[in-house]
């Protein structure tokens, strides 16, 4: 039964496959009705959410030592000591994440239907969004790390397609090219992780590594015969596929770019899941990353200053989308933060939280864009609140979860990791305090972006004709529009709410947002209890610490969160002001706008070396030496064909004593030579 | 009625397939050449004959037998050759006949 989780999105990815080669694509850009491949795809994930929570049930009615299901379908592959079995396990992490990320699919499917209407080849868009729930549930419920990895490359492929879904816009089929190749440089860490492990323990399987290394753990140093160094560098590599995937710094540089999806997918792959697998891998992996405090900081380290760095870039941003890639970036950096102090249950709390209220900010901005015709510049927008009154409100929701104010979903969350940064061990009051800053900038750049859409007077006339021109001539990397092709009977009309099919799922995530903090409240968690058998509780946390410090520290984060709307409520109702400053601050904003010229550092250091590299061996090496050695090849054997063909001359009588000859010569040799 | 002597045979023997021999090298209509083939295999035959008789071994016979049979089928084949050639070439030279040259 647990293999049908990924089974149904798989076998819908083949109906949406067959059903748009068969019977859309042969039609050509004829307009496409989205109701039967969305209705298709909607189903089959619907399925699976229902299997999950079926299963997910049945594990909550086990005694708690014995939550695992285990199915395995057949032998991958075996060499050696080396067996790879296409197995499948449900525990409690893995229950956890299947339920919540099929039910935030499922609402971001339906939602879909209604965003894709327009869109001119909707069977290959859901086909795709099967794909990626086939290997997004692959990912999560894989036994051990072969099959994890395939799930892991499945959902870079499909980020890939789907990024660069309308890819007649050069700019985003470039968009995604960038990130599958960021993502393969993470990748080739993640493999080289993999291998250690196999080296190492002589198994790729998560139990059986597990009871490897907790059933030695209490040894002198090493365990199972591997060094502390060893362990470094294991979780170090396969953090490096972390940071790839879940857009950490470096290698967060195609996040951003991703936007140039449909806004569905951003909120699907690009907030609610693919990018959080990186946090599933680290807690999945925890009794490993637990052995090495060297690694633990580095992950702690990477994701309070990546939280930091996009924090700030995303405070300059003026396309709506880019504004939440970059919150995005920074929220994972929350969640690295939480696992890299040994608070996995944490990072988990708030990737749940964050799959919430991310994809509903997401989707509230595709509703935005949606209704304003493809604009995306928040300094284009303004007032929307009395034009879109449902979006509004549910994007008010997502905007005080992600601020962290009580009792919404993400102040349990993002309060958790703080107080988790500043107690536990590992954590440092550095950590915290860079993640209480981001918290205050967070709120400060959300507020921006709320204010500057839904608050104030309109800054765009009604009717306009929609050029999508771009009104910052200096922001060199936006994508002017979302670029779906809207049907004529819209282009006349104002703007407009979006139709029911839209706001349904957006009300659906609202309320998740607002009481899906409920899980996990501190002191009385039942996400902790729950992840018991996965994540071992850290019992040293409250040591050495005054349980009044949290209190403190959680009414730090409060007043800093409400401090930076309040501030921003302010500054962006008086935008003469803002303009003021911007002028008055122009070399700070400038630096921000343009994110730190971290894409033309990285041009500079990295693409340029390697565009004039392979320039020069284009050049002097493949066309002035292979090139020549294969021509020369065909060269010699032409002129060889052209001086032997003479022989051939097409007569019979020729042949006959050709043949007559060499039969002469083989019986003489019969005969006489043998002696 | 005296026997044959075995130099007789041979000695004809031999001239017919070196007439056939001739006839294979030398002539131009490819209906000729067939028939030339035939009587080289016969020549064949009529030495295995004398031969199975000298020895007293009758597998010498068997061949004949066997070649008789194999021969029939060659020259029914090469004449649907000959006739499928005719049709698209219209012709049974085989000077005319020269499509694979190098």
């Amino acid at each position: 039964m647990l293999a049908w989780i990924p089974l149904f999105p798989l076998l819908c990815f083949l109906v949406n496959c067959a059903w748009y080669a068969f019977g859309q694509a042969p039609r050509g850009k004829e307009k496409a009705g989205a109701l039967i491949p969305g209705l298709i795809a909607s189903f089959s994930i619907f399925a699976s959410f229902l299997v999950s929570l079926v299963l997910f049930l049945k594990l909550q009615g086990l005694e708690p030592e014995q939550r695992i299901i285990n199915q395995s379908l057949y032998n991958w592959f075996s060499v050696a000591n080396l067996h790879v079995e296409m197995a499948f396990r449900l525990d409690a992490l893995s229950a956890i994440f299947s339920v919540f990320i099929t039910g935030v699919a499922t609402l971001i499917h339906i939602y879909s239907i209604g965003y894709m209407s327009h869109d001119a080849t909707p069977g290959k868009y859901f086909a795709y969004l099967n794909l990626f729930c086939f290997s997004m549930l692959m990912l999560i419920l894989g036994a051990s790390l072969p099959i994890l990895f395939l799930g892991w490359e499945g959902v870079g492929l499909c980020s890939y397609l789907l990024i660069g879904y309308w890819y007649a816009d050069t700019l985003k089929a470039s968009a995604g090219k960038k990130a599958f190749v960021v993502n393969r440089i993470g990748d080739l860490g993640f493999l080289l992780g993999m291998f250690l492990i196999f080296y190492s323990f002589g198994s790729l399987d998560f139990e059986a590594v597990r009871s490897i290394v907790v059933g030695t753990a209490h040894g002198e140093g090493t365990i199972h015969g591997v060094g502390q160094g060893t362990i470094t560098v294991i979780c170090t590599l396969l953090f490096i596929g972390c940071m790839g995937k879940s857009a950490q710094i470096p290698l967060y540089v195609w996040l951003p770019d991703a936007m140039a999806g449909p806004t569905p997918v951003s909120a699907l792959i690009h907030a609610a899941t693919m990018v959080t697998s990186g946090i599933y891998l680290v807690s999945r992996l925890n009794f490993l990353y637990s052995l090495s405090p060297t690694a633990m900081s580095i992950v702690a380290i990477t994701g309070a200053v990546t939280a930091f760095f996009a924090a700030t870039i995303a405070i300059a941003q003026t396309d709506i989308k880019k504004v939440l890639a970059y919150s995005t970036v920074s929220q994972l950096g929350y969640m690295f933060l939480a696992c890299g102090v040994g608070a996995y249950t944490a990072g988990v709390f708030h990737v749940i939280t964050h799959a919430f209220f991310k994809a509903l900010l997401f989707l509230g901005a595709g509703s935005v864009i949606h209704g304003m015709h493809d604009e995306q510049d928040i300094l284009k927008m303004g007032g929307l609140k009395s034009k879109m009154p449902k979006t509004w409100l549910t994007f008010t929701v997502g905007l005080l979860a992600i601020c962290g104010l009580p009792p919404f979903s993400g102040f349990f969350s993002k309060d958790e990791i703080l107080w988790q940064a500043f107690s536990s061990p590992s954590g440092s009051v550095i950590l915290w305090l860079l993640g209480a800053v981001t918290a205050v900038m967070t709120a400060f750049y959300m507020t921006r972006l709320y204010s500057l859409t839904f608050l104030g007077t309109p800054r765009f006339s009604e009717n306009r004709p929609h050029t999508g021109a771009k009104v910052i001539p200096h922001q060199s990397h936006s994508f002017p529009h979302d670029g779906h092709g809207h049907g004529q009977s819209h282009e006349s009309g104002g703007v407009h709410e979006s139709p029911s099919l839209m706001i349904i799922p957006l009300q659906v995530l609202a309320v998740l947002s607002f009481a899906g903090g409920l899980i996990g409240i501190p002191h009385f968690s039942w996400l902790d209890h729950w992840l018991e058998t996965v994540i071992p509780t850290h019992h040293a946390v409250s040591s050495g610490t005054a349980p009044a410090m949290e209190w403190v520290l959680m009414g730090v984060s409060i007043f800093g969160a409400a401090v930076g709307m309040i501030f921003a409520l302010k500054l962006y109702s008086n935008l003469d002001l803002v303009s003021h400053l911007k002028t008055r601050f122009a070399p700070i904003h400038k630096l921000l706008e343009n994110k730190w010229y971290v894409d033309e550092i990285f041009n500079f250091l990295f693409i340029r070396p390697i565009y004039q590299l392979s320039l020069a061996l284009w050049k002097g090496f493949d066309v002035a030496v292979i090139d020549r050695l294969a021509l020369s090849l065909g060269w010699m054997s032409e002129r060889t064909g052209q001086t032997v063909r003479v022989i051939q001359t097409g007569s019979l009588h020729v042949y006959a004593i050709m043949t007559l000859l060499g039969l002469i010569m083989t019986v003489g040799y019969l005969m006489y030579g043998m002696a | 009625m005296s026997p044959v002597e075995p130099w007789v045979v041979l000695a004809f023997s031999s001239a017919i397939f070196f007439i056939g021999l001739y006839g294979v090298m030398v002539r131009r209509n490819i209906i000729v050449i067939l028939m030339s083939i035939e009587l080289m295999l016969n020549a064949v035959n009529l030495t295995f004959i004398l031969f199975s008789r000298q020895l007293n071994d009758l597998s010498g016979q068997m061949s004949v037998f066997f070649i008789i049979t194999v021969a029939a089928a060659e020259s029914a084949v090469g004449l649907g050759l000959v006739i499928a050639m005719f049709r698209t070439l219209r012709s049974v030279d085989t000077d005319e006949i020269q499509l694979l040259k190098g």
